[in-house]
């Protein structure tokens, strides 16, 4: 049994952004499946305060936020490579700067995007092609955030890769198109080329049927 | 002509999350040149340096920008090594002053912004969720870094001291420009951390002036009113 144990949900990204940390440096752990609809009291007792995943179990102790726990995996297990964060001060305040301006608005504008139809749906779209455009600034010259291999901002972008293609089949829509965003869908194909990503990410058809469902439960929920 | 360890802090007086940042390079004993931003009227140099979010605070080091407070309060820790340390060395210990200081900016601010923007009953609620998460706040820390709550030993500000201590020790004017929205008989373990964090000399000397901050907080929260 390892002393590491993650709790997560097959769906969820934030959770796969720690198996793609965990796997990538080569730290042996326990997967804990949650269903969100009946969450265990394990989960409920680890992480009290958001009630969600992930949360890793290290010794017993918890840890929750999936950018404060791939901060804790790098500096608990310093000598595994690679690092998620470059030694330069100014690397690593960049590296967090890119990803909390991913979860902060990138991620709720394209989820907006997904969701919503007509109007809301343009609105949100172009908000999230004006944020886009940084982080395609930012990729100038790169093949990953992070330099040459898969970094911290990286893996907090990593949803990219494997969540667009499937928003935009089940909405018909075009999130991010190849005119405007071409480093970033290089990035995207760099991402999932390399190791541990994709052989660890959940199956498309699986995704698909599970946010198409979501996707009509949430329209339904909408005011006329 | 080369500058060594040139550093520019473009902020506004009223704003806490730049507070912290002059707070931090003051403890660390770090000279900073310091640029007042007319937020109606943002300089060049603040949009050259910010242009993804065009915000302050943002910290110039040698000509390269960092912006988003929690984001340079760490990277003044990771850059000027020597004590006081913000954050501990413990990675677990770390974890948990940084869980609690994204609650804190992200639970709290946006409790307060529903008090702010409500009236009448909808405002008592607000209110009472505010204490709810308040609670929350204080039962987790107290639990998560019992050794060290309240975190501040009444010497040396740390990472979570200075992520409350420059929002929560302005409540005076908050208080009287919005609401009261907590006492020392609601939360007195938030209180009293919060009243001996009021009296550390660098929060004395940074805190914006309070008579100032009402009028600026009575002005932005009522421009639609």
């Amino acid at each position: 049994m390892a002393e590491v144990k993650l709790f997560r949900a097959w769906s969820s990204p934030f959770p796969l952004r720690i198996v793609w940390a965990l796997e990538v440096k080569g730290i042996e752990y326990d997967m804990i499946y949650e269903d969100l609809s009946n969450k265990s009291s394990m989960l409920l007792q680890y992480n009290p305060v958001y009630k969600k995943v992930p949360v890793l179990l290290h010794k017993g102790k918890p840890i929750s936020e999936s950018l404060v726990i791939l901060e804790y995996i790098e500096e608990t297990w310093k000598s595994k490579t690679p690092s998620l964060l470059p030694g330069d001060p100014y690397q690593r305040a960049m590296a967090r700067f890119w990803a909390k301006f991913g979860d902060d608005k990138i991620l709720p504008l394209i989820w907006e995007a997904f969701i919503k139809q007509g109007k809301d749906q343009e609105e949100a779209l172009i908000a999230a092609h004006e944020n886009l455009k940084y982080l395609e600034v930012e990729l100038r010259g790169k093949k990953f955030l992070g330099g040459e291999t898969v970094g911290f901002a990286d893996l907090t972008f990593g949803w990219l890769a494997n969540l667009v293609s499937v928003f935009e089949e089940i909405a018909g829509v075009t999130l991010i198109d190849h005119e405007k965003f071409p480093l970033l869908l290089t990035w995207m194909k760099n991402f999932m080329d390399a190791p541990k990503i994709r052989e660890t990410w959940p199956p498309r058809d699986k995704l698909i049927n599970h946010f198409r469902a979501l996707r009509e439960t949430l329209i339904a929920k909408e005011p006329k | 002509m080369e500058k060594q360890n040139e550093v520019v802090v473009f902020g506004t007086w009223a704003s806490a999350y730049c507070t912290r940042v002059e707070i931090a390079l003051a403890l660390k004993g770090i000279p900073y040149e310091y640029k007042e931003e007319d937020l109606t009227n943002k300089s060049e140099s603040l949009l050259y340096y910010n242009p993804v979010h065009k915000k302050v605070p943002v910290l110039v080091h040698n000509g390269k920008s960092i912006a988003e407070s929690l984001v340079i309060l760490e990277y003044i820790d990771d850059c000027w090594k020597h004590a006081p340390k913000l954050l501990p060395e413990d990675p677990y210990l770390r974890a948990k002053l940084r869980f609690w200081a994204n609650f804190y900016d992200q639970k709290f601010m946006a409790s307060a912004t529903q008090i702010i923007m409500s009236r009448g009953e909808e405002r008592e609620r607000a209110i009472k969720d505010f204490g709810e998460v308040l609670k929350v706040f204080e039962d987790g820390v107290k639990k998560d870094i019992p050794a060290e709550f309240p975190c501040f030993d009444g010497k040396n500000l740390g990472f979570l001291d200075i992520v409350v201590g420059t929002i929560a020790c302005n409540y005076e004017a908050f208080h009287e420009a919005v609401a009261v929205i907590f006492s020392p008989e609601t939360n007195p373990t938030f209180w009293s951390w919060v009243t001996a964090l009021k009296n550390h000399p660098l929060m004395k000397e940074m805190l914006p002036p309070h008579d100032k901050l009402v009028a600026v907080m009575r002005q932005k929260y009522f421009q639609s009113a």
